[in-house]
């Protein structure tokens, strides 16, 4: 299966691809936990990763932006290629690297501070004027679709929203860096049905901008969703791969791998 | 700022320039600052070392060892001993933990169940803690002027009429000595028996009590059978901690102890213990051998608190797993 | 067919006794309370207690302003040194302290806690007075702030150890580098308990007596050289209960009341500041 070009979604051939891993190997410690991961994320797309849990989903998005560099002791081979660059070698600024790579998480995790001091943290830390980071709080709130429940209460503390609301508010607060991906990891699984709703509405809104990333465990948000979809296994060595990928149609409809249809049969019955 | 915001900022190159990496982070900077902080702290604990042995060295050289057997204080002919000052620091600081302990295990096990009078937990923990934040000094206040005539009026000469014939509790009573020291001294290690005891019975698994209960012991056998053994080394744990913290104690012992330099039998008997003799004779000690005498208790005092709470802790984080959070 | 009677009654009894304890452990405290207030309160409000410095002895009369000048400005220099101190330790150890400088600085850290209070005078006696030849506010200052280093940089260490980890991976996926995200996110997230843990650790230095005997040493003049010896509430009670005089003893116990009103709404702002940061 060592191909030297990764399996690449076949809709577009002349498709710009924004984020390109390569042959990626993740080991925690000894334990290998990815195994020769592939995947072409073509830009202005929702790309979603889906499979079982412990396959590997999240600890393969987590690379992208290096944040397993805050576990001690992991390792990760192969290359990473955002716009040409490997986000895995050595000499990359983690810190552009994570501006320009944003994260949404499972929990939302705002911070214990104002609403607008949450949109306004990133832009404070880039040095940026008074009036362009108001007005930058203000876009990421209304391309949120927050600023109409928040504008009259700025001010007050962000842990006051409820979780659709919080979870919203943090996708702000990563949009205000002005990223170019947008990496989210299970993003509604703390949520309501009402709220994941909204949730899925924005992605579709977000994707004319930005390219995106989801791990999903829930297979019909992802065929909601995705304009391509990536099914990830365990194998004997209890270590991820990618299994299949390709257009959320075909995977879902056609799928090439019997793995790939035994677990979407298995699911969706 | 309209709708192509992303697309408008042209992103910064992701690989830092060389001159970029050559300055300093502030990662760097922040955790230089921290890493500082803590090796000031060994720094200080450097210091304190030398702090307390440098000034005891003129009555180090002159007495070495000896001086833990010496019986004699003397500042006249300059002959100093650290005995007696032992011996009341050993015999108020038991009859403290005797006293405190039992009292303070009962508490812990009336704060920790979780039946009994609700109502008066909440009054108790609050008075245990108010006690654990009264100055000691306070506390030597209340007894200077109202436990010892208390003492030498009452307690002391009924306990000699009843017990006499113990040469414990021979001697006139005066109302100062070892036995108003132990008591005072049991008041102040009750709030700290009392809370770490109560963490360690809360470790005990709840499946264990309500397996004793079950089976149909009563709750005075689940304790005597199931919480007393469980929590054992905790307990002795918690025992050691206020043992500690009685060895040390100064100024409430000072103002009851008597401050004489004697070893006697009898609990009545005024004495002194380590740290009352340094608070009450620093001020009239002259010439080196005299002033260094002092801090040479002072060396004796400290090898001794650490020897115990090193043991204790051991104990209490080797029960519950985790730090004993009184101090 | 006694033995369940005997079970039963060997049940009460126990219940019994632990009761009889309970009380016995509540009571000292309220009986303490109740003579320093009943003792110290004409004392206290007696004309010239707050503003007059004492009189010499057998001098009916006077006041403690020396004293609580004194504490106040040795425990708030001692304060000046220990929190920022001791809250920078705290984050070493919770953000690089997972090694083995991190447990020989806990280590410490117990040790400290655990050493007699009159230890750290002895500590400020050698350090700062033998060294500049005089007594001063400043050496009780730097025993006071070695003394409440300890309660300072565990209360901030386990503060900042609460802080969900989420919180820092969402600042540092903004791009944030980790210095800011603990000065600006983490650390403000923990304030309560940090605050907590300062407040706990000056309630507990402004009623030490035992490190202010030969630092401090005591000074009946009302002045403010930090440099010059200097009195301080707990030595007032400390002197003057054991004075001969009626109205030095009368003073003892108004100053102990005093005392206990400052560490007591120390402890008191302790607790409400955790409250407000809960909610």
């Amino acid at each position: 299966m060592q191909t030297e070009i990764a399996p690449r979604p076949v809709a577009d051939a002349d498709a710009e691809i924004k984020l390109d891993a390569r042959h990626v190997n993740f080991f925690y410690g000894d334990f290998q936990a990815l195994e020769d991961a592939s995947l072409a994320v073509q830009a202005r797309r929702i790309t979603a990763l889906i499979g079982p849990s412990g396959c590997g989903k999240t600890t393969f998005l987590r690379i992208f932006n290096r944040m397993h560099d805050l576990t001690p002791s992991t390792r990760a081979t192969g290359e990473v290629l955002l716009d040409g660059h490997n986000v895995l070698d050595p000499d990359t600024d983690v810190i552009q690297l994570r501006r320009q790579v944003g994260m949404l998480f499972q929990r939302p995790n705002p911070f214990p501070k104002s609403i607008y001091d949450n949109v306004a943290y990133g832009p404070h830390m880039l040095g940026w004027s008074k009036s362009r980071i108001n007005d930058i709080v203000e876009q990421s709130l209304k391309d949120t679709g927050l600023w109409d429940e928040v504008q009259n209460r700025l001010r007050r503390s962000a842990l006051n929203l409820s979780g659709g609301q919080q979870q919203r508010l943090c996708l702000a607060r990563a949009l205000a860096v002005e990223p170019q991906v947008i990496l989210m990891d299970e993003p509604a699984s703390a949520l309501d049905p009402i709220a994941t709703l909204r949730i899925e509405e924005l992605m579709q809104d977000l994707k004319k901008r930005y390219t995106i990333v989801i791990v999903t465990h829930n297979m019909q948000q992802a065929s909601r969703v995705s304009d391509f979809t990536a099914f990830m296994l365990m194998n004997q060595r209890r270590a991820g791969e990618v299994i299949e990928f390709g257009p959320t149609d075909d995977i879902f409809n056609r799928p090439k791998e019997s793995r790939t249809e035994d677990y979407i049969t298995g699911r969706f019955g | 700022m309209g709708k192509g915001t992303a697309e408008r900022v042209a992103p910064a190159p992701l690989v830092a320039t060389s001159r970029q990496r050559r300055l300093i982070s502030g990662d760097d900077v922040f955790r230089a600052v921290a890493f500082a902080a803590a090796a000031l702290i060994l720094v200080i604990a450097a210091i304190f070392v030398v702090a307390l042995i440098v000034p005891a060295l003129p009555a180090i050289a002159r007495f070495g060892l000896g001086f833990f057997i010496g019986r004699t204080w003397d500042p006249v002919r300059t002959q100093f001993g650290a005995l007696s000052a032992i011996y009341g620091t050993a015999v108020t600081s038991v009859i403290g933990l005797l006293i405190a302990f039992p009292i303070g295990l009962a508490a812990a096990l009336f704060l920790a169940e979780e039946s009994g009078v609700r109502l008066l937990r909440g009054p108790l923990s609050f008075a245990i803690e108010l006690l654990a934040g009264i100055p000691s000094v306070v506390i030597g206040l209340f007894a200077f002027f109202i436990l010892t005539p208390l003492m030498r009026d009452d307690v002391d000469p009924f306990l000699n009429h009843t017990l006499g014939f113990l040469p414990l509790f021979q001697g006139s009573p005066s109302g100062y000595g070892y036995l108003t020291a132990g008591l005072v001294l049991a008041i102040m290690v009750l709030p700290i028996m009392t809370a770490l005891s109560r963490d360690v019975i809360r470790a005990v698994p709840r499946a264990l009590r309500e397996a004793s209960l079950a089976l149909g012991a009563t709750n005075a056998e689940t304790i005597w059978s199931v919480i007393l053994p469980y929590a054992r080394v905790g307990i002795t744990g918690a025992a050691l901690l206020s043992l500690g913290r009685a060895l040390g104690e100064t100024i409430a012992v000072t103002m009851v102890i008597g401050n004489r330099n004697e070893i006697s039998a009898s609990l009545f008997a005024s004495g002194y213990t380590l740290p009352s003799v340094i608070a009450n004779e620093f001020t009239e000690a002259v010439g080196n051998v005299y002033l260094g005498s002092l801090f040479y208790l002072g060396l004796v005092l400290v090898l001794i608190t650490i020897a115990v709470n090193v043991l204790a802790r051991l104990l209490v984080w080797r029960f519950t797993g985790s730090e004993p959070m009184a101090t | 067919m006694s033995r369940p009677l005997v079970r039963i009654f060997l049940d009460r009894l126990v219940a019994a006794l632990i009761a009889l304890c309970v009380m016995v452990a509540a009571i000292p405290v309220l009986v303490l309370l109740l003579f320093v207030v009943i003792k110290g309160l004409p004392g206290l409000l007696t004309p010239g207690f707050f503003t007059d410095p004492p009189h010499p002895q057998g001098v009916p009369g006077g006041g403690v302003l020396n004293a609580i000048i004194g504490t106040l400005e040795i425990v708030g220099m001692a304060s000046l040194l220990a929190v920022p101190i001791g809250a920078l330790i705290g984050v070493f150890l919770s953000e690089y302290g997972r090694n083995r400088l991190g447990d020989t600085v806990r280590f410490i850290s117990d040790v400290l806690t655990g050493l007699p209070s009159i230890a750290f005078g002895i500590f400020g006696y050698t350090v700062v007075v033998l060294t500049t030849h005089h007594f001063s506010a400043i050496s009780a200052s730097v025993a006071l702030a070695v003394l409440m280093l300890p309660v300072i940089l565990r209360a901030t260490e386990s503060a900042l150890m609460l802080v969900p980890q989420a919180l820092r991976e969402a600042g540092l996926a903004l791009g944030a580098p980790s210095w800011r995200v603990t000065v600006e996110i983490v650390v403000p997230a923990a304030l309560g308990g940090i605050v907590t843990g300062a407040l706990l650790a000056i309630a507990r230095a402004a009623g030490e007596t035992a490190p202010l005997l030969f630092t401090a040493f005591g000074n009946e003049i009302v002045q403010s050289n930090p440099l010059q010896p200097m009195g301080a509430l707990a030595l007032t009670v400390f002197r003057n209960a054991l004075s001969p005089y009626q109205n030095l003893q009368d003073q003892a116990w108004a100053a102990a009341l005093l005392l206990v009103l400052l560490v007591a709404s120390a402890n008191i702002l302790a607790r409400l500041y955790v409250r407000r940061i809960q909610r």
